[in-house]
């Protein structure tokens, strides 16, 4: 819109530094500017049920960005959203997903129980190609990298709601390249055989979380072997509540412990 | 017509109201028994020649058991008169100086029972005379008489103070809590591992060594085995020692990844636990060395913790996710008549049988936050319910004394995972560890 105000006499110059600009074989594209906000189904309220907003900002993002999930309840004494769980009346998340996601949130009251939901769409986008001629390498990324850097930097772990051992949204994403990982490195590692370990947060009995750790493990299993990786090159564990990686007191902390983490067989 | 429906009104609404009383969740929970308490009073004890050298830790250690026991109303020693019989011989009819028996029924004293006698240095071992008399039947022989011998030393002096309380304790049909064992798991050397101690904290002694995860322990009802979960080999799986020396002892676990929640049968020849081999936990029973074991619950659910109802073989309590959160359920040890027992609002766990088989200890957090447990008590045959702790931190893992009376449980009220004691009327609390976290006390017999 600039264009139309612009003397005549400055927009030459312009076009000019523009133009060099987009001579200086520079690969990486200019990021897209934040795209509107995506509205939530608001429910049409009334009758005392929970009053939910619900938005992801932004609505669209490429794939490796990422957006901030909001969300503001009145009138509910449980709020939770799939993908996380229990959570607090208001809040926000910084999400990342690989592929469009729509989140759910259920808020229940004494009156009855409101939905919303919210859906980010994701750009495969047009990424980076990453670094050439690596001392020798060639192309291979997995070159010099033992087993053990292989499997923290190429899988991830898969999160769980509260109390749940299925693997939904967001897990199954990451499960699904976790599969493509494994295998890679299965082939590069021939002899290796890899340990399923399943978490709990820290509010469950210890015993209880025994169990509950146990069936995150093997639902994470069955899912990557459904992808194809061999049965018997991943073992389970469950660690229940016994070895969290934070021990804050917070939504945040429990929603990191209740994991399946991937390590290396000793 | 209309006197018998005003008389049928006000039985209707006088069972209405006896009905609410009764099913008041704050009704308190009396493990005591009809009758009250009976009121002892213990005379300081002398002794002669060298015994009289240990007559402090002597009545300390005596005052101290009878006290603790939870059955008496201790009488002040301030109250007592200025003397004191030593022998059945020395009370009079009519003394009012404390010789005879009606000095200590009437007040300022008001006791039902006297606990007398004196010490002795027989041929350089300590001998304890000790007498049990009521105090309202004048020229009434003692309902309890015995000797105890213990080397002429404080440890001997304390021995047969010990017996004595025990042996007054076991005539009101009561157990003494000395000899008792806590075993319990603590993070002290930097990782879990299981450690036993007497009933008031101390004798604290490692067990385990592996240096790896070590939790849940479970003691034997005859006190000599100790059952606990290990991660030394990799996935948890269930270890049995001796007690007293934690030499291991054999114990089959199923191929899965988790073997868990061990518990001992009443006669000892069993062991219940939960073991994922069918894909989710799911109870077992197997022999002290885990062969023969059968399969019991039926559920596609965490089911976890069985322990077995000491007065009723054929049946156990255990937790279990089958209707959502983890609640506790009662049922049958062939897997049939499965009761919910708590009423499915929040989550409960780390049942504890009274060896009554009716009381039952449990965490819950009802009333609170996810994960704030507290100890609860149900009346299982009522399923009527107190809450004992309020509040103060996690409350969890409540285990009963082989008293019936008393109970230890892991607390964060201090700001860490501590092992605390009480009465189950909540009074006597008393903390029992300091160093490091503390957890998952199991009470039971000396070894």
């Amino acid at each position: 819109m600039m264009f139309k105000r612009m003397k005549p006499a400055a927009f030459w110059p312009l076009l000019g530094v523009v133009v060099i600009a987009a001579g200086c074989g520079h690969k990486t594209p200019i990021p897209a500017p934040p795209g509107p906000v995506s509205p939530s189904t608001t429910p049409t309220g009334g009758n005392g049920k929970p009053a939910i907003e619900f938005t992801v900002e932004p609505a669209t993002i490429d794939r490796g960005n990422s957006a901030t999930l909001k969300w503001s309840v009145s009138g509910a004494n449980y709020i939770s959203i799939d993908v996380f769980g229990a959570v607090q009346a208001t809040g926000s998340r910084n999400v990342s997903p690989y592929d469009t996601i729509t989140y759910h949130l259920k808020a229940e009251g004494t009156a009855g129980t409101s939905t919303a939901e919210t859906t980010l769409t994701v750009n495969p986008g047009n990424p980076a190609a990453p670094p050439q001629g690596d001392n020798g390498a060639g192309n291979n990324p997995n070159a010099g990298l033992s087993l053990n850097d292989r499997i923290s930097r190429q899988i991830q772990d898969a999160f769980f709601a509260y109390d749940q051992y299925d693997i939904s949204g967001e897990a199954q994403a990451t499960l699904t390249r976790d599969a493509t990982a494994i295998k890679s490195i299965l082939q590069d590692f021939p002899s290796a055989t890899l340990i399923v370990e399943g978490h709990c947060d820290e509010r469950g009995s210890a015993e209880y979380n025994l169990g509950l750790g146990d069936r995150r493990a093997s639902a994470t299993k069955d899912f990557l072997v459904q992808l194809g990786v061999p049965a018997g090159k991943l073992r389970t564990v469950s660690y229940g509540k016994e070895r969290p990686q934070c021990t804050d007191a917070t939504e945040d902390c429990y929603a990191k412990n209740r994991r399946a983490h991937i390590t290396a067989a000793p | 017509m209309k006197k018998i429906t005003v008389l049928a009104l006000t039985l209707a609404l006088g069972s209405f109201a006896l009905f609410r009383i009764l099913d008041a969740q704050d009704a308190k929970i009396n493990i005591n028994g009809p009758g009250g308490q009976p009121a002892l009073a213990v005379i300081d004890f002398r002794g002669s020649g060298a015994a009289q050298a240990q007559m402090s830790a002597f009545n300390g250690t005596l005052f101290t058991d009878l006290q603790t026991s939870g059955i008496f109303k201790m009488v002040p020693k301030s109250l007592y008169p200025l003397q004191n019989p030593q022998r059945p011989e020395d009370l009079r009819p009519a003394s009012g100086q404390g010789m005879a028996l009606a000095d200590w029924a009437g007040s300022p004293v008001n006791a039902s029972h006297l606990a007398y006698g004196y010490t002795a240095d027989q041929n350089g071992t300590l001998v304890l005379y000790g007498y049990l008399n009521v105090t309202n039947a004048p020229g009434s022989q003692p309902l309890l008489f015995k000797r105890y011998f213990g080397s002429l030393d404080e440890g001997g002096a304390r021995k047969v103070a010990h017996e004595f309380a025990a042996d007054i304790i076991a005539q009101f049909g009561g157990a003494s809590l000395a000899g008792t064992k806590i075993y319990f798991v603590s993070s002290r050397t930097g990782a879990k591992e299981i450690w036993s101690m007497d009933y008031d904290g101390s004798n604290q002694k490692q067990l385990t060594f592996n240096r790896s995860i070590n939790i849940e322990p479970a003691v034997s009802p005859d006190g000599t085995r100790v059952a606990y979960v290990s991660f030394a080999k990799g996935t948890p799986r269930i270890m049995v020692m001796d007690s007293s020396s934690g030499r291991t002892l054999q114990f089959y676990n199923q191929q899965a990844s988790l073997n868990s929640s061990p518990s001992f049968s009443q006669d000892g020849g069993k062991i219940y636990y939960s073991s994922s081999v069918s894909g989710t936990a799911q109870i077992y029973v197997a022999d002290l060395d885990g062969r023969n074991f059968r399969r019991i619950s039926n559920s596609r659910a965490v089911e976890v913790e069985p322990k077995i109802n000491p007065k009723s073989p054929g049946t156990m309590a255990f937790s279990s996710g089958r209707s959502g959160p983890e609640q506790i359920y009662q049922g049958n040890t062939d897997g049939g008549d499965v009761q919910q027992l708590t009423d499915g609002t929040g989550e409960a766990s780390n049942p504890s049988w009274n060896p009554d088989g009716v009381h039952l200890l449990y965490a819950w957090t009802r009333g609170y936050a996810q994960g704030a447990f507290n100890i609860f008590l149900m009346d299982t045959a009522s399923r009527h319910y107190d809450q004992l702790t309020s509040g103060a931190g996690r409350n969890e893992n409540p285990s009963w004394a082989p008293d019936g009376r008393h109970l230890c449980f892991m607390s964060t009220r201090t700001g860490s995972a501590q092992i605390w004691t009480m009465l189950a009327d909540g009074t006597q609390l008393k903390r029992l560890t300091t160093t490091g976290q503390n957890l998952s006390p199991a009470w039971g017999k000396g070894n």
